[in-house]
């Protein structure tokens, strides 16, 4: 009868969905927690399957801000941790909630801004000037707002310019509290200026009148780390196959991959891991 | 599962089997003693004692709002007596004294299912295993002139044939006591008529009926006994005839003379 | 806007070109969804049905409190449904957070109070309906419960593609929960979301315009299965 083939065919759909998933997770795999900048330039997408030709294991990652990334290894959910935020990963370190820090590879903040720069910026290569100058200008800046790494950079800029940021919000300083990408959308959408990591802006697909205003200040480098996750304390972390995974990124193979990966003809990062071999 | 003919694959619950009632044994009379039922402050049934007897049809008259219904509801164990006791041959109204029972409304209840289905959940109700069902069914269908329509919805008959479908329906258990709550009062007459007939061919052969209706020339055409009904209680019980002819009490006198009670 | 016609046009390009990537992304989402649903039936259904047909005292608060967490978002649920497979959590053990199955879970708690909410509602109208006819049967009052639920069914299926609707358009609580992993959490939402966030707004567009068709398609299947199951029994024709 016809509601039997019905009811069983939505068990049995179910049945098959279930168990198909769950043959999906029976390889080998770790997770990494890593930052949307990563993921949204595509460095991994070019490099990961690399790794997993050469060991078999699959890298799955979850790409969050930075403070998430940290949290959730915090909570021992991932077995690599990938981000960028130093010191916050020194106090992760330090916390004994990973094993070793080690640089992997670098790339440079840049402020993006319309093309009709209001707040006279354009060109700058002094990053401490240029937010005075948006600052006193009340030039519309769109930040983070989100704990992530490049918001944490953002903070130490602001700082360092002397601007206390927080009284302005809701007026020319606007918190998105997103991702990069949504934040670049945001910025583009009200003129505003704002601090992207330039892996991301390069390969952002929306950059309306925006150009590059501010580069090439030695303050602006973004230095990426890799810290296995402490399995003496978080004991379902696979300590092998994330310290096997960190090996590679750090070795020449891995660096090499890194360099090689360009966007419209932009080398993206730059891998400077000091173990690497040879170095 | 073979015997989950008209219950959804998910029917867990089997349906009640044990007919602790042996079917020969006759459970009428139906006696009530001290019968109340109240909403709030409002007595709205309010009767001392009742005894419905075993044969022939029995009336229910009155105005509107005599509460007619509700009496024939708390004899059918629909609802719950404020106060009271009800006697199926010495039993309570429980689950499976109404199986020994059945009641048609004044509204038709069709099953969202086909006009076969809906005859045949009354029997699966009853515990009828499929195979009798089934064959019950097809009889019945030929006895109500549903054939041609057997494997159509219900609810797409006309109200006509819904109430002659509903009354098939309560007959089709067997019942020893059929309550028919003004089961003509929004039928043609041509339905009405159907309808009374299959009243009639019931009694005739067996079947106890007690009929709510304010039609005084359906119970006329119908009853063998009066019941009527004012302000909740029982004004008088008696055989038709003498109901007709010489009405005891007041509130029935002024009925049958065309008076509006209030 | 350009966007719109390009994303058009890419939406067609997508479905066109059958592209491997985009299906098993496709896949991935109806196979979540659909079991986060078929589960919430199987729960939210005799649940609904029951306080449907139930009477007793705290229902009516019962009864508000299932129609609010029809409101729950997402990103709570996930949130919740986070911290409690999180390896520091107390289900961490089952080591279910970022697979497909933590997506499941999320988009249950979040179909159920829908589901369980509109069959309470369904089986409560049609339970004034049938109601003294069923006990006239003999039916008592849970016995009836397959029956309303049954007879209900037409009416139910619109409460389970409400549910389905949720979890399929919801991206808050399964971006928590599964991580967007590629090839193993993505779904459309989640894509979408991402390829936004890459300022590829015509993809993520033409991703919205394949999600809006898939939801147009399983509806167009579920009506189409409704109406076959109609046959000896229909949606309620009134009677004259």
């Amino acid at each position: 009868m016809f509601r039997h083939t019905f009811l069983s065919a939505a068990v049995g759909l179910a049945g098959m969905f279930l168990t198909s998933g769950a043959q999906a997770q029976t390889d080998e795999f770790i997770i990494v927690q890593s930052t949307t900048s990563t993921q949204n330039s595509g460095l991994f997408e070019e490099i990961l399957p690399k790794f997993t030709e050469k060991t078999g294991i699959e890298v799955r990652v979850v790409a969050v801000g930075t403070g998430q990334a940290i949290k959730n290894a915090e909570n021992g959910d991932g077995d690599v941790l990938f981000v960028h935020a130093k010191p916050a990963e020194e106090a992760f370190v330090e916390a004994g909630q990973g094993v070793e820090r080690f640089d992997v590879m670098y790339n440079d903040f840049i402020i993006v801004g319309p093309s009709s720069d209001p707040a006279g910026v354009a060109g700058s290569a002094d990053v401490v000037e240029a937010l005075e100058k948006i600052a006193e200008s009340k030039s519309p800046f769109a930040s983070r707002g989100d704990d992530s790494g490049t918001h944490k950079a953002e903070m130490r800029l602001w700082g360092e310019a002397g601007k206390e940021v927080a009284s302005a919000s809701g007026q020319w300083y606007r918190e998105t509290g997103s991702g990069m990408g949504a934040t670049l959308n945001t910025a583009v959408g009200m003129g505003a200026y704002v601090l992207t990591d330039r892996a991301t802006w390069i390969s952002f697909g929306n950059k309306g009148e925006h150009e590059v205003a501010v580069e090439g200040d030695p303050k602006l480098f973004n230095q990426y780390g890799v810290i296995l996750v402490n399995p003496e304390k978080h004991p379902n972390v696979k300590a092998e196959a994330g310290q096997a995974f960190i090996d590679w990124v750090l070795s020449e193979e891995g660096q090499d991959a890194i360099a090689a990966y360009k966007v419209d003809g932009q080398q993206l990062f730059f891998p400077n891991a000091t173990t690497a071999d040879g170095a | 599962m073979p015997s989950l003919a008209f219950l959804p694959p998910f029917a867990s619950t089997p349906l009640a089997r044990t007919e602790v009632l042996t079917s020969h044994q006759s459970l009428l009379p139906l006696t009530a003693e001290g019968l109340t039922f109240r909403t709030g402050d409002r007595v709205l049934v309010d009767i001392e004692t009742l005894s419905i007897g075993s044969s022939g049809a029995t009336m229910i008259l009155g105005p509107n709002g005599a509460g007619k219904s509700l009496l024939i509801q708390l004899l059918h164990g629909l609802i719950v007596p404020t106060t009271g006791r009800i006697s199926f041959g010495g039993r309570p109204i429980d689950t499976a004294a109404r199986k020994r029972q059945a009641m048609v409304f004044q509204r038709p209840v069709m099953l969202r299912r086909s006009v076969a289905s809906n005859l045949g959940f009354a029997l699966k109700a009853q515990g009828v295993g499929r195979a009798e069902r089934a064959e019950r069914t097809a009889r019945l269908l030929v006895e109500g002139g549903f054939e041609k329509v057997a494997d159509q919805p219900a609810r797409t008959l006309s109200g006509g044939e819904q109430q002659r479908l509903a009354m098939l329906r309560a007959l089709s258990t067997e019942p020893e006591l059929v309550f028919l709550d003004e089961p003509t009062s929004s039928l043609d007459p041509q339905s009405t008529l159907a309808i009374e007939e299959m009243v009639a061919r019931a009694v005739k052969r067996g079947v106890k009926v007690v009929m709510v209706t304010h039609d005084i020339g359906q119970a006329r055409r119908l009853g063998h006994e009066m019941i009527f009904m004012h302000h909740g209680r029982l004004t008088e019980q008696t055989p038709a005839a003498n109901f007709f002819d010489q009405p005891e009490s007041a509130p029935a006198r002024d009925f049958l003379a065309g008076q509006i009670l209030t | 806007m350009q966007d719109f016609a390009q994303a058009l046009l890419s939406a067609l390009a997508l479905v066109i070109t059958g592209d491997g990537e985009l299906w098993a992304i496709v896949l991935l989402s109806l196979k979540v969804s659909i079991t986060a649903v078929v589960f919430a039936a199987c729960v939210g259904m005799p649940l609904g049905a029951a306080l449907a047909v139930s009477r007793f005292r705290g229902r009516r608060v019962v009864t508000v409190i299932l129609n609010a967490l029809m409101g729950l978002p997402p990103v709570v649920v996930g949130l919740f449904v986070y911290l409690a497979l999180s390896a520091s959590g107390p289900l961490g053990v089952l080591h279910l957070l970022y697979t497909p199955t933590a997506m499941i879970i999320a988009q249950f708690i979040l179909v159920l109070p829908i589901v369980a909410t509109l069959t309470r509602q369904t089986v409560e109208d049609l339970d004034a309906e049938y109601r003294l006819q069923l006990r006239s049967f003999g039916l008592s009052r849970f016995s009836s419960v397959p029956t309303l639920l049954w007879d209900a069914r037409i009416s139910l299926m619109t409460a389970l593609l409400a549910g389905f609707g949720r979890a399929i358009a919801e991206v808050g609580a399964v971006i928590i929960v599964g991580g967007n992993i590629n090839h193993v959490t993505r779904v459309m939402t989640t894509t979408i979301a991402l390829e936004t966030s890459k300022g590829n707004l015509a993809l993520a567009l033409a991703l919205g315009v394949v999600l809006i068709l898939i939801a147009i398609l399983v509806n167009a299947a579920v009506s189409a299965l409704g109406t076959a199951s109609t046959r000896g029994a229909t949606t309620g024709l009134a009677h004259a």
